[in-house]
């Protein structure tokens, strides 16, 4: 996928300016968080399950090469094989092969994340082989030529009206006067489309969530049951998975699981969650005759080591895109790439550099939601910091920006200047917003206040309240 | 070699060499131990509670249950839950032999077909491996005798399971597999697909709100059969 991510602000103003967009983002808006809450509010045990599951991958990630060994040497005694790919490009050339010498004609897919950072549909079609997303959310988007938006919802941005429209320009050959009274009449649509797609199908293409040492296994998490058909009707099945999906044991997975399905859609658990080890065994009545697993790098063992390393513990839940104001406010385009919100303002520059993605980590309130619901405690906001002082190191900022900071930086040095000017500013704008307690414009802001109100202070600065409450007795 | 450079580059960020042997020994070891963690307190209950939370966790999750007393009454309870859903009363069936061995012909307008399923089939009866009562789920391993298209292709699928195969927690049920099966080709447990099935299939992609029955079954009948006595209260 080609990032704009460079575009960010453009990309963020039309977003806001997007009506359609807008609706779609206040209507979900409430759902995510309100979901993780109740599951988790029903798991005494989540907090401690979270510090467990960061010292898994912590584990996983210091062994990392062991665990790949482990793990490859399992896959080939299941009959399988494991294709190492340090590239985006070696991925793609792998994949093409697999399919090429079987003469597949279409591959169906299931939803897959690092599949749109290989571009691999485009890659298929370019050498004359189609590719069928089946998952329905990414089904859409392939009709409409539009990237995923959400890691676990790809379409949520979407608004009924638009599957309709979409359904009706690409489904020519049903009735063009049929209704569709209501959700139930889409899914059932897409889902007799697909039925026929997925039993045509030479190769079945799926992510994968987890990779197992202990057995070989590759891990596909859905609630739809299309990436189980994607991987069990074709006669060759490849998996593509990015290194780190790699943990020790099924036991190891059993707690990343509890907290997976929490985090993502406040599910106990997904619908399907299969384990598939290995190609079709004598007596078997299904599954494929083939088992590849294209195990890709693409820019992740540089992040061992590094203070991003904890970036790789990521189970892509998208609790953090779910709770973040940012990303409920430019929906998941304005990031340009593939994975959007605090995740992606910390892997996007890792991956394709920071001097392509830069905006991403300024992206941010730092109101540190993000890292409180992290299921592995990823420090989300600390690594976006990091990325701001890497591209302030490399002179990345505007002149504006780094004006800017120079200015604040003067203060912050000069502790009396500091709070006086706090304090003229506290006074001021709390005069200013008396009448309704908010801000709708101010001279210098109306990059915030374009978007939102800004509150009112209500007249005090921090340190004036917390000098009177210390003169007031102990804190 | 694409596989040494991976590993190189893995080893060169990590700033050390291949793994140790003592160390690797260690690895080694926690793989072959598998060592559990916390385990939630919430299936850890007496049996027929446990049972109970199963069954509650499989209609949290939409599906239904039907619970008889033995092997025999499982043709009479597929037969009614077919009439009354309005379904054909033919069906694609594990050639399993616990499904095999039940006395299918006490209901005679059943009819049987044995395989794996064809796009056509309506209704499937798989056999349940085991099940999982913290999260309602089943553990449907696909062997030679439990072919994986019947907890997929059809619009209804109906699990058999015995009420003495429900553990508390997921790694129980591991425990189990872990114990039974043994894998010809790799001489370890895992067979080739092992689906933890949490209720029909289902997709919020539409505007974030959930319909069941996207692209896998729309409805989930687990017919559970009370083989295990202190699980009946």
């Amino acid at each position: 996928m080609r990032a704009t991510s460079t575009a960010f602000k453009e990309n963020a103003t039309q977003a806001l300016a997007d009506a359609r967009l807008q609706k779609a983002l206040v209507f979900t808006r409430p759902a995510f968080p309100t979901r993780r809450a109740a599951a988790v509010a029903q798991l005494p045990e989540f907090e401690q399950l979270r510090d467990i599951a960061r010292d898994i991958k912590d584990h996983t990630l210091a062994n990392l090469d062991f665990y790949l060994e482990s793990w490859a040497d399992k896959v080939e005694r299941s009959g399988g094989q494991v294709h190492w790919c340090s590239t985006p490009d070696d991925a793609r050339a792998a994949v093409l092969a697999i399919c090429q010498r079987v003469g597949a004609r279409t591959v169906t897919k299931g939803k897959s994340m690092i599949s749109e950072e290989l571009a691999i549909n485009e890659h298929l079609e370019q050498h004359g082989i189609t590719p069928v997303e089946t998952d329905l959310g990414e089904y859409i988007l392939q009709l409409r030529k539009e990237p995923p938006s959400h890691i676990i919802a790809p379409a949520f941005h979407l608004n009924r009206e638009d599957w309709e429209q979409s359904f009706r320009a690409s489904h020519t050959d049903l009735p063009p006067d049929r209704v569709f009274a209501d959700r139930r009449d889409l899914l059932a649509e897409a889902r007799a489309e697909l039925r026929a797609r997925f039993l045509a199908a030479d190769v079945g293409i799926t992510g994968a969530n987890f990779l197992i040492a202990e057995t070989g296994s590759s891990v596909i998490v859905t609630n739809e049951g299309n990436g189980d058909l994607t991987q069990t009707l074709p006669r060759v099945h490849i998996v593509l998975a990015s290194l780190e999906k790699v943990v020790p044991t099924l036991e190891d997975a059993c707690t990343l699981l509890r907290l997976l399905a929490r985090s993502a859609s406040g599910q106990d658990m997904s619908v399907y969650t299969t384990f598939s080890t290995g190609t079709r065994r004598p007596g078997e009545l299904d599954g494929p005759d083939e088992y590849h697993v294209v195990l890709i790098d693409n820019g992740r063992s540089n992040m061992l080591g590094s203070p991003f390393q904890p970036m790789l513990r990521c189970i892509r839940c998208a609790a953090c895109l779910n709770h973040c104001p940012v990303y409920f406010t430019v929906g998941g385009h304005s990031y340009g790439w593939v994975y959007p919100g605090p995740m992606g303002a910390v892997l996007t520059p890792s991956l394709i550099g920071v001097d392509q993605a830069g905006h991403l980590p300024n992206a941010s309130t730092f109101c540190g939601k993000c890292e409180s619901v992290c299921p592995v405690k990823i420090p989300l906001p600390d690594l976006m910091r990091h990325w701001r002082e890497r591209e302030f190191e490399r002179h990345l900022p505007s002149l504006t920006t780094r004006a800017g900071l120079g200015v604040w930086g003067w203060f912050a040095r000069r502790p009396m200047a500091y709070r006086l000017l706090t304090r003229a500013a506290a006074w001021g704008l709390a005069r200013l917003g008396r009448r309704r307690g908010r801000l709708s414009s101010l001279p210098l802001a109306g990059g915030w206040t374009g978007g939102r109100d800004l509150p009112a202070p209500e007249g005090d600065t921090f340190f004036a309240r917390y000098a009177r409450a210390r003169r007031a007795g102990p804190i | 070699m694409s596989r040494e450079a991976i590993l190189g580059a893995i080893r060169r960020s990590l700033g050390r060499g291949a793994v140790p042997r003592d160390l690797a020994i260690g690895l080694q070891a926690r793989l072959h131990a598998h060592p559990r963690h916390l385990i939630p307190a919430r299936s850890r209950l007496p049996r027929p509670q446990q049972v109970a939370l199963f069954l509650r966790n499989v209609e949290k999750e939409f599906g239904t249950v039907a619970r008889v007393p033995a092997a025999a009454a499982v043709p009479a309870a597929i037969a009614g839950y077919l009439a009354a859903q309005n379904l054909p009363s033919s069906f694609v069936m594990a050639p399993h032999p616990e499904l095999r061995a039940i006395p299918w012909p006490a209901s005679p307008l059943l009819r049987i077909r044995e395989g794996r399923a064809a796009p056509t089939d309506l209704v499937s009866v798989q056999h349940g491996y085991a099940a999982v009562a913290e999260t309602g789920t089943l553990m449907l391993p696909g062997t030679p005798d439990r072919p994986t298209t019947l907890n997929l292709l059809a619009d209804t699928a109906i699990v058999v399971l015995r009420a003495s195969r429900i553990r508390g927690a997921l790694e129980d049920a591991w425990d189990l597999l872990r114990a039974e099966w043994r894998d010809d080709r790799t001489g370890g447990f895992m067979p080739r697909n092992v689906m933890l099935v949490t209720g029909p299939s289902r997709s919020a992609d539409i505007e974030f709100t959930l319909e069941l029955g996207a692209h896998g079954p729309r409805r989930l009948h687990v017919v559970l059969i009370d083989d295990d006595p202190p699980a009946v209260e």
